[in-house]
């Protein structure tokens, strides 16, 4: 496969600094030594960050085609400024075979606009009820490192700690979706509160999250293993994630940029694009998820990007499906929430969505600063740039978009994956 | 009036007096030999009902043909989830056939609501999930106005005391008529332990007691919400009989109530349980009343829909303001 050189000029990087930048066989060279004649891109007045890292991806396929395919999604990825995205588990067939893992990873390489990470189950067909082969995935050629049952809550608190000491083995972690289903059973579909009483809808209680992130934490103390806790979306859990990093647990902890943005009132027309689990919450949890993600309590971004088929979303609110598309517009959501109201710097921003997402999930081509030898996984960013958000001007199959009609940065110029553009604007 | 009847909140309290005073003219009609009034002839109006319910069904089947509407009825029972057809695809086959108004309960809150997005039909809701049953709280107002204007035809409501009685989490009856009384003006006492009090119960337009005793003798009407059979199994309370020791409408507590009060119940009734047999059968209760005056007040509000101006007929089906 070839790698085109190219020369960026004049970008300014996350700390202000200015530089060119020479992408050459994938990796970043010394711009002094660029060939006359190459081809250059002028990037004055953009910023030059490392490509960003999603945790958290629901590429759909294999088994939903319809509503997004590996190539589709890492397109939307592409467009969101991502050079790798972590793919959940919960496809059909669901991941928990190495062969499973194996085939998702190789979809990656045929189609994929950016470096497709499988997420393993951790328990078999995600029914929390019996290990999933974790070792074999893991001893993959698809090498797989993170393993979560998102969806569904491993919640039976013997697997859960099993799971966390069986992975140590190999530096696995735990990808946690911290949901107690007797607190939050099948029914529950809206932040548990006047809203929730006043429509008629069934009530998610944010301690159905924070209880079971207080059990986590705990185990991963007992197990000496790596837990990471998905969607964190209360101010509970965030309370719990300070003490346990204060106990120097091993925890890490993603937020999802529509956590960071809306809130529950956004559910009040009974609109299922804005059907999420977990659900939106009131404004107090907004602001604490933002402080959390600006002290760091909260290490990382996860978009829990989560196509459906319209069809799956034109039912009554308690009937369509969860989940909302998020990879294509998360830089803008967070530029909006966190930058411009100067909660996080774009160093801080680039640790957040960047360094440490990749680092969490083990990836050693991912996530790196912008330096000679390092791979070419970069994404050009015009930090004014502001659009009135188009669900239809969208590279995913589906339209769930809950941005549509508002105003929010849409900052992205260029995507540039191992060298090559996956996005130019 | 607004294009759809939705949510009790919709209504003014003129439009509540305007509905309550034609069901009482629809309700003379009732007695007559010959019931069918011509006011909506050449409209149809379908009755969706997602979920079973014979007695709300039969009684707006009553209501559009004694208007002489063309009425049918379409049982889309099960979720539309497991047939495979999205809720918006099965109301724009029936809204397709040219429907003027759409009656439709759904097990699902806020199912009518979305509806009322995609059609042009006028929608009414007929009791969505754990949301709403708007006509219901409008035939309990007028039951209770019967009631209250046969001692006092000059009655107000700002001097009446409603106490809604029982699982108001899941109660839509309970939530619509809070917003009804409110609009009328009176004051309405919610009692229920408290795992049977809705998230956000205390920002409500109503006092909230966890003790039905005090509320017994202050009350000018008690309602009695039904006790469904699932909550008995669901740990909200630890036996029916504890239930009805605390929250029951007992003898006991019928012999406390305040002279003249009634008592009213959206049925089906639970006899022994949250209601008694003496409290169910005497002379203070508006239960029959309740149910006789079901499809007046749904005729009522039929007409209110879909009756009305010339303008609005020359519209043709489908189109135009409401009267």
């Amino acid at each position: 496969m070839t790698h085109p050189t190219l020369l960026i000029t004049g970008a300014r990087l996350a700390d202000g600094r200015r530089t060119d930048l020479l992408l050459a066989g994938g990796r970043l060279a010394d711009p002094a030594s660029a060939p006359a004649g190459v081809e250059t891109l002028d990037a004055d007045g953009l910023l030059a960050l490392p490509g960003l890292v999603d945790l958290h991806t629901h590429l759909r396929e294999p088994g939903r085609e319809d509503a997004e395919t590996v190539r589709t999604g890492t397109l939307a990825a592409a467009r969101g400024g991502y050079t790798a995205v972590l793919a959940m588990a919960n496809t059909n067939p669901v991941t928990d075979t190495a062969e499973a893992a194996e085939h998702v990873a190789a979809l990656g390489r045929r189609d994929g606009a950016a470096q497709v990470v499988p997420v393993g189950a951790v328990t078999k067909g995600l029914a929390g009820e019996q290990l999933a082969e974790l070792g074999l995935m893991a001893r993959s050629s698809a090498a797989v490192r993170v393993f979560s049952d998102d969806g569904s809550c491993v919640h039976d608190s013997r697997l859960m700690r099993r799971a966390l000491e069986y992975v140590r083995a190999f530096d696995g972690v735990v990808a946690q979706h911290a949901q107690d289903p007797r607190l939050a059973g099948p029914d529950a579909c809206c932040h548990e509160g006047e809203v929730s009483g006043r429509l008629g809808l069934g009530g998610w209680p944010a301690v159905a999250e924070s209880t079971v992130v207080a059990r986590d934490v705990q185990l991963a103390r007992l197990t000496r293993s790596r837990l990471h806790v998905c969607h964190v979306s209360t101010a509970e859990t965030v309370e719990v994630l300070r003490w346990a990093k204060a106990q120097g647990i091993a925890v890490t902890a993603e937020v999802t940029p529509h956590h960071l943005l809306l809130t529950t009132d956004a559910v009040l027309g009974y609109d299922p694009v804005f059907k999420v689990n977990p659900p939106l919450r009131p404004d107090e949890h907004v602001q604490a998820l933002r402080q959390g993600l600006a002290d760091g309590t909260i290490d990382a971004v996860g978009t829990d990007h989560a196509p459906h088929a319209r069809h799956d979303k034109e039912h009554a609110f308690a009937d369509a499906a969860f989940g909302m598309l998020g990879l294509e517009t998360a830089l803008g959501v967070l530029v909006e929430t966190m930058v411009e109201p100067g909660l996080l710097s774009w160093s801080d921003l680039v640790e957040r969505m960047s360094a440490t997402p990749a680092r969490i999930a083990g990836l050693a081509e991912q996530g790196r600063p912008l330096a000679v030898g390092e791979p070419a996984n970069l994404v050009l960013v015009d930090p004014t740039r502001r659009t009135i958000v188009d669900p239809a001007d969208s590279f995913s199959l589906s339209r769930n978009n809950p941005y549509a009609g508002r105003e929010l940065p849409d900052p992205v110029e260029a995507t540039f994956w191992q060298g090559r553009p996956t996005f130019r604007r | 009036m607004k294009r759809h009847l939705l949510s009790a909140a919709d209504l003014s309290v003129d439009e509540v007096a305007s509905i309550l005073d034609l069901a009482e003219e629809m309700s003379a009609v009732q007695s007559r030999p010959v019931k069918k009034l011509p006011a909506l002839r050449g409209r149809t109006v379908v009755n969706l009902f997602f979920e079973d319910s014979t007695r709300t069904r039969s009684s707006f089947e009553l209501a559009g043909k004694w208007l002489s509407a063309d009425v049918i009825n379409i049982s889309a029972k099960g979720s539309s989830v497991s047939k495979g057809e999205s809720l918006r695809d099965t109301v724009l086959t029936v809204a397709a056939m040219g429907v003027d108004a759409l009656v439709i309960r759904h097990m699902a809150s806020g199912a009518p609501l979305q509806a009322s997005q995609w059609v042009d039909a006028h929608v009414v809701n007929a009791g969505d999930g754990t949301h709403e049953h708007p006509t219901q709280a409008l035939l309990d107002a007028y039951a209770m106005r019967r009631h209250f204007r046969a001692a006092d035809p000059g009655f107000s409501w700002a001097d009446k005391t409603v106490a809604v009685v029982g699982d108001l989490t899941h109660s839509r009856v309970a939530r619509s008529n809070v917003l009804l009384l409110r609009t009328l003006g009176a004051r309405v006492v919610l009692v229920a332990p408290p795992t049977l009090l809705p998230s956000g119960v205390d920002s409500w337009p109503a006092e909230v007691c966890t003790d039905l005793d005090p509320v017994v003798e202050s009350a000018d009407v008690l309602m009695m919400l039904r006790v469904q059979r699932e909550r008995m199994s669901g740990g909200y309370f630890p036996t029916p009989r504890e239930y009805t020791v605390g929250y029951g409408l007992t003898r006991d507590r019928l012999a406390r109530m305040k002279p003249g009060a009634a008592i009213a119940h959206p049925g089906p009734m639970n006899r022994g349980l949250e209601i008694s047999a003496d409290a169910a059968d005497s002379a203070a209760s508006l239960v029959l009343d309740q149910v006789a005056s079901g499809v007046a007040v749904r005729m009522s509000v039929l007409y209110h829909l879909l009756g009305g101006s010339d303008e609005d007929a020359a519209a043709g089906p489908s189109k135009g303001t409401t009267a």
